[in-house]
């Protein structure tokens, strides 16, 4: 039988995943990747507790809600991340993380 | 070990496989389709517990604009790339990283006390989905449109090029 321990572990991995991802890769677009994989992540410990603790049918309801502002808001996200690389790749002709360091000091 | 456990381990392994895909391969359309596996694979874990809406939305919005939305990125950005990705010298500390981040989370499961329940069924009804996220958190939902809004015309505006929308 499925419990909560199992979710948790599988999100719990899935997050440490996307963590290798966002700190090794070298294209925006993987790291991009990356962070949507961590998202799902924090999304299905989220409906992991809702389904599987002690709540009320209330309670698991606003769980399932929370995801979807959660899937709401990294959409946004998406968008704007897409705009930021595309123009990033017009001005300076790649998307290697190594190479734009223009915000470093 | 009951069918749903089997099922479980399936569409964790899915899950699991598809995010090292994402980080492991030198191919970033491999990355891609790896991805998508992921996202699919972690809409059935929402069926598993529960989540149809979730999962119906999963489906949707990851597997359906999210991936085509990066795809497109891929396209337009560095297409002689593709086959030869290379990680940042960094990469081991990286891996020590996340190593190190999995080892802390699940410990602390282990030792967690949280109240749990095992459950065979329990779907959360649409009709109380739909009444907690248009009835309770109504103005949270209009803030979120919003939101998503500003997002949008805020990238439309980036990505216009400078001199006079030309």
């Amino acid at each position: 039988m499925i419990e909560l321990g199992h979710f948790q572990v599988l999100s719990a991995a899935l997050f440490a995943i996307g963590l290798y991802g966002v700190l090794a890769r070298k294209s925006a677009v993987l790291i991009l990747m990356s962070i949507e994989l961590m998202l799902n992540a924090v999304n299905l410990n989220l409906i992991g507790f809702a389904a599987f603790v002690d709540f009320s049918e209330a309670q698991r309801a606003l769980g399932q809600v929370i995801v979807i502002f959660v899937i709401t808001v990294a959409a946004a996200e998406l968008a704007l991340a897409v705009a930021i690389i595309l123009r990033l790749y017009r001005n300076r002709s790649t998307v290697n993380m190594d190479e734009i360091d223009i915000m470093k000091w | 070990m009951t069918a749903s456990l089997v099922m479980f381990y399936i569409a964790g392994a899915v899950t699991l496989g598809g995010a090292l895909g994402v980080v492991m391969t030198r191919n970033i359309v491999y990355a891609a389709l790896g991805l998508l596996a992921s996202l699919i694979g972690v809409a059935g874990l929402f069926l598993l517990a529960f989540a149809e809406f979730l999962a119906l939305v999963q489906v949707l919005i990851y597997g359906g604009a999210i991936v085509v939305v990066i795809i497109f990125t891929l396209m337009l950005t560095r297409i002689e790339d593709f086959e030869n990705l290379s990680d940042n010298v960094q990469w081991p500390l990286a891996a020590v990283v996340g190593a190190t981040v999995f080892g802390l989370l699940a410990a602390s499961v282990m030792f967690t006390s949280v109240r749990t329940v095992p459950r065979e069924q329990g779907v959360v009804e649409f009709v109380s989905l739909g009444r907690t996220l248009f009835v309770d958190w109504a103005v949270p939902f209009e803030v979120a449109s919003l939101v998503l809004l500003v997002a949008l015309i805020g990238a439309v505006v980036m990505v216009r090029t400078g001199d006079q929308g030309e």
